[in-house]
């Protein structure tokens, strides 16, 4: 049913394709991870713990930035994959960030990005390899299924957004008490508000990890 | 500029073969406003590109675009961070491609009309003789949400340095929907949809953080001073754009006194520069 999906991002050139696959109940996690850590070329992905993910733009704005990084050759990690993982993160920390985005020991549900850097790397030598590779359920990549593995406590401590929907309701709530004046226009949008409060927030943080994301460490 | 009519294909890496082109909106003497969109094309965004400066040395030319960039960001970010209705950042490159090409920022995209235009709407067809029904009113309502959003910008310590109606949009919601009442067949539209909309912020270049009264109280004057060249007709409406502000954040009241000391001497305390 699923299967590896190859995007083509704005801008990027059209040669410079990705390909995402999103797995969950994965089973040799340690495996994969020991495959990296030993620096097995084969295993040149970008291999995210997809908890720590909260939609599929969060994930692509990472990969956006690292392949930028990467045609203006000024990678700081070790190549364009590691570089996605370490994009992931708010701060100039590589090691940190990979510990923090990339996959652990534990992960059960698993992104992994490829680039085609090189045109060897096509959709099917990456869906052959991944199927090969990796023990667990592929499914598609999508904003549904990320909401599902996400774990939204732990991506808003590791951005330290912690403040997002709690800020974000004292704010509506201030602005709601200075608004006895003119209220009448404002009131049709609050409704929509208190409709939609769970998306909303997933919303703002998406937009302030994005911020977080496209900044790194320059806050 | 050396290049007063930049075509797209002046733009930098990775917009170099961008399909459909990003589309050139605003020219200013920094910076260049695209409409463009970011990873798909399901999703619009504004690119601000700031070139280089033939004219600069290159390494300082760096090093200002570079710190402008970052600093808009900053700003930016950390508004919609506190909940400020801003665009959010969603990439940059403050660097350029190392040839000098300058640098680059992705924002959101905000639907609607800047608040300059949509005052100008009503302004123009008054002047036409057309009467539009509750027109007063729904502009002070717009004006309350001036002082509320520029309150709370205020409130969690970003100044704008150079807030004018253009510089602000107003974002209608997602759909009109009124309990029947536009069963009046007609395709003018009331003072309502006009003027209905959540007010946003733009254009962040010359913010900077301050916490400081002073900066603040200039931050309203030159709105004050916009206000009156750009819209005389609403002028008294912004009494209700400082009235809400005066009650938008803990502190306010102090900063409308010092509006008072900053009228009588201009924007300049210093008197340098």
């Amino acid at each position: 049913m699923a299967e590896l999906q190859t995007l083509h991002l704005a801008h990027l050139p059209p040669d410079l394709a990705v390909h995402v696959a999103l797995y969950t109940e994965v089973q040799n996690a340690a495996y994969l991870r020991d495959q990296l850590l030993q620096g097995n070329q084969d295993f040149e992905y970008a291999l995210i713990d997809a908890s720590v993910i909260i939609s599929t733009t969060h994930v692509l704005a990472a990969v956006f930035r690292a392949a930028n990084d990467h045609l203006n050759k000024r990678l700081k990690s070790r190549n364009v994959h590691s570089e996605i993982v370490f994009s992931l993160g708010a701060n100039n920390n590589i090691a940190q960030s990979l510990r923090s985005f990339g996959i652990t020991a534990m992960t059960s549900n698993l992104l992994a990005i490829k680039l085609s850097t090189d045109p060897s790397i096509t959709s099917l030598t990456v869906s052959q390899h991944l199927s090969t590779s990796i023990k667990g359920t592929l499914v598609e990549f999508s904003d549904a299924n990320l909401a599902n593995t996400a774990d939204i406590a732990k991506i808003k401590k590791l951005y330290r957004l912690g403040g997002i929907g709690d800020d974000g309701n004292k704010g509506r709530r201030r602005r709601k008490d200075g608004s006895e004046e003119g209220s009448h226009l404002s009131d049709g949008l609050n409704d929509k508000e208190k409709g939609g409060g769970a998306e909303r927030e997933r919303k703002e943080l998406e937009v302030a990890i994005l911020g977080l994301v496209a900044l790194r460490g320059a806050v | 500029m050396n290049d007063p009519n930049p075509n797209p294909a002046s733009l930098p890496p990775p917009f170099t073969h961008t399909e459909p082109p990003p589309v050139l909106l605003a020219q200013g003497a920094e910076a260049f406003l695209y409409h463009t969109y970011f990873l798909l094309p399901s999703r619009p965004c504004a690119l601000k590109y700031r070139p280089s400066k033939p004219y600069r040395h290159p390494t300082l030319d760096k090093r200002l675009t570079r710190h402008r960039i970052l600093s808009e960001a900053r700003t930016l970010v950390k508004c919609s961070r506190e909940g400020v209705s801003v665009p959010g950042v969603l990439a940059l490159d403050a660097e350029g491609d190392g040839s000098g090409g300058g640098g680059w920022m992705m924002m959101e995209w905000i639907e609607g009309k800047t608040v300059r235009e949509v005052l100008q709407v009503g302004a123009k067809r008054r002047k036409e003789g057309v009467l539009v029904e509750g027109w007063e009113n729904n502009v002070e309502g717009l004006m309350g949400k001036i002082g509320r959003a520029v309150g709370r910008m205020h409130e969690v310590g970003v100044v704008h340095g150079d807030l004018t109606t253009s510089n602000m949009m107003l974002r209608p919601g997602k759909t009109l929907q009124q309990n029947g009442e536009t069963t009046h067949g007609e395709h003018m539209e009331t003072a309502e949809e006009i003027l209905r909309g959540e007010v946003v912020l733009i254009d962040f270049g010359l913010a900077g953080q301050s916490l400081q009264d002073e900066d603040k109280a200039v931050d309203l004057y030159v709105l004050e001073r916009a206000f009156g060249s750009t819209h005389p007709e609403a002028e008294e409406g912004f009494q209700e754009v400082l009235k809400v502000y005066g009650e938008s954040y803990k502190g306010a009241k102090v900063v409308l006194k010092r509006l008072e000391e900053v009228r009588m001497r201009g924007r300049k305390r210093s008197m340098l520069g």
